[in-house]
């Protein structure tokens, strides 16, 4: 364990610094969820005015959890076209010849991914409330809120990994990116679950992402609802990534 | 009035200010009409520079160069319709199919479309792309694109030919089946070819003459043979089997020529008759019923030449010029 | 020399086109992505309609003319990047090296585009026809669609063109699609400006030239035959494409030093 918990900061302090100093790896992560906050609680915010719109909130606190939630699903995927970059570049293989405890390289990643996502979250955060985001969540619900993005971000992460220990290129890139932002927009982005018609209240009814976000809504809104449902799926949907990714670090491996 | 050849003048190119790097500095040469010229010079010697301002890529910023008769500054197009150009990067199109680059290429050159295609056929057969011409570029080797760079340089017909570094990076077969298709040109085609090189076999095979530049100026020129020769002759090291027999093999070797650096172990002198008394010296050798473990004839090299004018090697040469941009 | 002159342009496009339909990876930028939104968004925002004096009666005519707008800024990065990679490669010394005209390079490349956008905007209209949208303006309303939605894919690949003429770099064009993307969402994309609640948030709107390419396309659609909107439209699109062609043009010359 001890092994493992070297190589997981090894590889997790190296990605860290690889993030930072590179902005073009880092900026896109931060502005890409800053303009869907603007765009989205600037630029909808008549859609609140719905009838049968129930939420206790402005707008902008329904659209900062899409954001919330959005941006700690892309900061897995940005770890994982990192993790395809290592691959594309020989790195990773360096890394996995040296590594004494290789599942330490996934949890690596995965801690690396969580960090950079927190710095995409205070920022998100603080422009959310210098737009005047209403917020009626207490410190725990809150952190409830905070619990469920990093079950997101995990899962990501680790989706993210599987899909570039498989691929080990950069040109995987889409194969990561479609799957989660077609889930992502599959959930109730723009109104409530109740207010969607058609198909797409079907498909959003049985996505987990709906679960998440309905949480989140409640926890920002005071208003907790179905937040264990919520967090099961969280951690259902990041354990069985943690399978794929696991069984994508042993396919990686085989062909050392 | 046209002819194929090239004339330079006190060509100079200098790129960007405060101050400018020049890359050519002062270069004067001629090419005669159905010559192969190779233009000898280590990374950053202003070899490409020099190409891109005889093929019009570039203009000159100071001196002049006509290409077949026409001023490369004033008549560009006049220039381009005459000749034809195989970069250092084989710029072509990974989605485009070898024929529908001979397509493109010969339809911006005005060839009606059944020329296109005839010459597409032609050109694929003579650089033994045929079977490969329907597939995309994406998928070529290396070889295969030098040489469908080579085919489409040649799809107007030019009778000036500049290739830049042509065999870089291919594999030794690539590489003599390009000197191969390169000499057939000259000869038979009576192309006049301008080739630069950092590889001193490629000019030592290939030129009819061999411009060496270094650092933006032509630092010698000359046949092959004229610029080796020029530096000195063939020297023959002797290290005798028996090491009793050390001076006895040093007298024989001693009737061919002056005595030369050598191995500690060995008998070396400089051959008053160059290379071909060599057969001489094993005969002498021999009648004196002395054995030798090994005997080597070293010959001047480019290299040598290089060394001689410059001071430094141009094999292995780690310096390069401050800068060789080119466009 | 006319003749000679749409000849070269005329090369230049049909291989444009070619590279594009032979990278199938393409296809979900310029086909597969667009659609997608719009299936989710016509269903997702479908509640809009109940909004006081939202203009349409569904939200999928509302929002069909964005995958036009999509298909323009797929045209943006793809014009740029291929201007790049030809200066990268060293395709254009080649160009340069026959007798080709300079100017047909760039129109070339965005008669190109043109014409992706012209297949795409089939595609749109099509399955969004098949969808259930109506076109108020008719048939004349919906052929005047796709040629404002070329008008539109010229107006930004000369754009994406001049990233690509001035840096030579594929990825400093694809590094412009942020930018362009946020100017897509800064305009009355996906509301009406006069539903826009946020003050800041609609003047920014009402100044971004995006709106207006929008709201043109769009009054085709919902409206019928808008004389305002269709001319705003027109003499933005004309301005940006005059603007993104003679700066692309300028770059180009500078990096084509040719005598």
């Amino acid at each position: 364990m001890t092994g493992t918990r070297a190589v997981a900061r090894a590889v997790a302090r190296r990605s860290l610094i690889h993030a930072f100093t590179n902005p073009a790896l880092l900026v896109p992560s931060i502005i890409f969820p800053l303009i869907f906050l603007l765009a989205f609680a600037g630029g909808l915010s008549a859609v609140q005015d719905v009838p049968g719109f129930d939420f206790n909130g402005d707008y902008t606190a329904f659209q900062f959890v899409f954001v919330f939630l959005q941006s700690a699903a892309f900061g897995g995927v940005f770890t994982g076209f990192g993790i395809a970059a290592d691959f594309e570049s020989g790195f990773a293989r360096r890394m996995m010849l040296a590594a004494p405890h290789r599942s330490g390289m996934l949890l690596g990643y995965a801690a690396a991914g969580m960090v950079r996502w927190c710095v995409t979250a205070v920022l998100v955060s603080v422009a959310a409330v210098l737009a005047g985001m209403d917020v009626h969540g207490n410190g725990i619900e809150l952190a409830g809120l905070v619990g469920v993005a990093l079950l997101v971000n995990i899962a990501s992460t680790l989706f993210g990994a599987g899909v570039s220990l498989r691929a080990k290129t950069l040109q995987a890139g889409p194969l990561m990116q479609i799957p989660i932002f077609v889930g992502l927009f599959l959930a109730p982005v723009y109104v409530p679950l109740k207010l969607l018609t058609g198909w797409i209240h079907t498909v959003a009814s049985y996505n987990p992402i709906t679960a998440l976000m309905q949480a989140g809504r409640g926890f920002i809104s005071g208003a907790p609802d179905k937040s264990l449902l919520a967090f099961a799926c969280g951690a259902a949907i990041a354990a069985l990534m943690g399978w794929y990714a696991l069984r994508g670090l042993r396919r990686a491996e085989s062909g050392l | 009035m046209s002819h194929d050849g090239i004339t330079v003048n006190g060509l100079v190119r200098e790129f960007g200010s405060r101050p400018p790097i020049r890359a050519v500095d002062g270069i004067e040469l001629q090419v005669q009409p159905g010559e192969i010229y190779g233009f000898l010079g280590p990374n950053g010697a202003g070899k490409s520079t020099t190409v891109h301002v005889l093929t019009t890529l570039l203009p000159p910023t100071a001196g002049s160069a006509t290409v077949a008769g026409f001023d490369v500054s004033t008549q560009g197009p006049e220039v381009r319709r005459r000749i034809g150009a195989a970069l250092q990067e084989a710029a072509l199109d990974n989605f485009l199919t070898g024929r529908e680059h001979f397509e493109l290429q010969g339809g911006l050159h005005g060839l009606a479309k059944p020329e296109r295609a005839a010459r597409a056929a032609e050109l694929l057969e003579r650089v033994g792309l045929t079977d490969a011409g329907d597939r995309k570029v994406g998928g070529y080797s290396g070889g295969m694109k030098r040489r469908l760079d080579l085919a489409l340089a040649l799809v107007h017909r030019p009778s000036i030919l500049f290739l830049d570094e042509p065999t870089t990076g291919l594999d030794p077969q690539s590489r003599s089946a390009l000197w191969g298709e390169v000499a057939r040109l000259a000869k038979d085609d009576g192309v006049t070819v301008f080739l630069t090189t950092q590889y001193l076999e490629e000019a030592d095979v290939l030129a009819d003459r061999v411009g060496i530049i270094d650092h933006g100026r032509i630092v010698a020129e000359g046949t092959p043979r004229e610029l080796k020769e020029e530096i000195g002759r063939s020297s023959v090291e002797a290290i005798p089997a028996n090491p009793d027999d050390h001076d006895a093999i040093e007298a024989v070797l001693r009737q061919f020529g002056e005595p030369a650096a050598a191995s500690p172990k060995g008998v070396a002198v400089r051959l008053a008759g160059g290379s071909e008394s060599l057969g001489q010296v094993v005969r002498a050798l021999d009648g004196e019923g002395l054995e030798v473990a090994h005997l080597q004839l070293h010959a001047p090299s480019l290299d040598d030449v290089f060394l001689a004018k410059t001071g430094r090697s141009l094999e292995g040469s780690e310096e390069e010029l401050a800068q060789e941009v080119v466009a | 020399m006319q003749r000679e002159a749409l000849r070269e342009i005329g090369m230049i496009a049909g291989r444009s086109v070619r590279r594009t339909l032979r990278q199938p990876a393409l296809i979900v930028p310029v086909v597969v992505f667009p659609l997608l939104l719009l299936a989710i968004n016509a269903s997702g925002l479908d509640v809009t309609k109940n909004i006081p004096n939202f203009p349409a009666d569904s939200y999928l005519d509302f929002a069909l003319v964005v995958t036009f707008m999509q298909g323009g800024l797929f045209a943006a990065t793809t014009a740029g990047t291929e201007l790049a990679n030809d200066i990268e490669t060293g395709f254009l010394n080649r160009l340069q090296l026959t007798p080709l005209r300079a100017p047909a390079i760039l129109v070339g490349q965005l008669a190109g585009a043109m014409c992706v956008a012209f297949m795409s905007s089939l595609i749109y209209l099509a399955v969004g026809l098949l969808a259930g949208a109506h076109v108020a303006a008719g048939v004349g309303g919906a052929a005047l669609l796709i040629v404002l939605a070329m008008l539109v894919a010229l107006a930004f690949g000369g754009l994406g063109s001049i990233i690509g003429a001035r840096t030579g770099s594929a990825e400093a064009v694809q590094g412009m699609f942020p930018l362009l993307f946020v100017f897509f969402f800064l305009s009355s994309m996906n509301l009406p400006r006069n539903l826009i609640e946020t003050d800041w948030f609609r003047t920014i709107a009402t100044w971004n030239p995006i709106s207006y390419l929008v709201e043109g396309l769009r009054s085709l659609v919902i409206t019928g035959w808008d004389g305002t909107a269709l001319w705003r439209c027109l003499v933005t699109a004309v301005v940006i494409s005059i603007l993104g062609f003679l700066g692309a043009s300028s770059s180009l010359r500078t990096r084509m030093a040719r005598t």
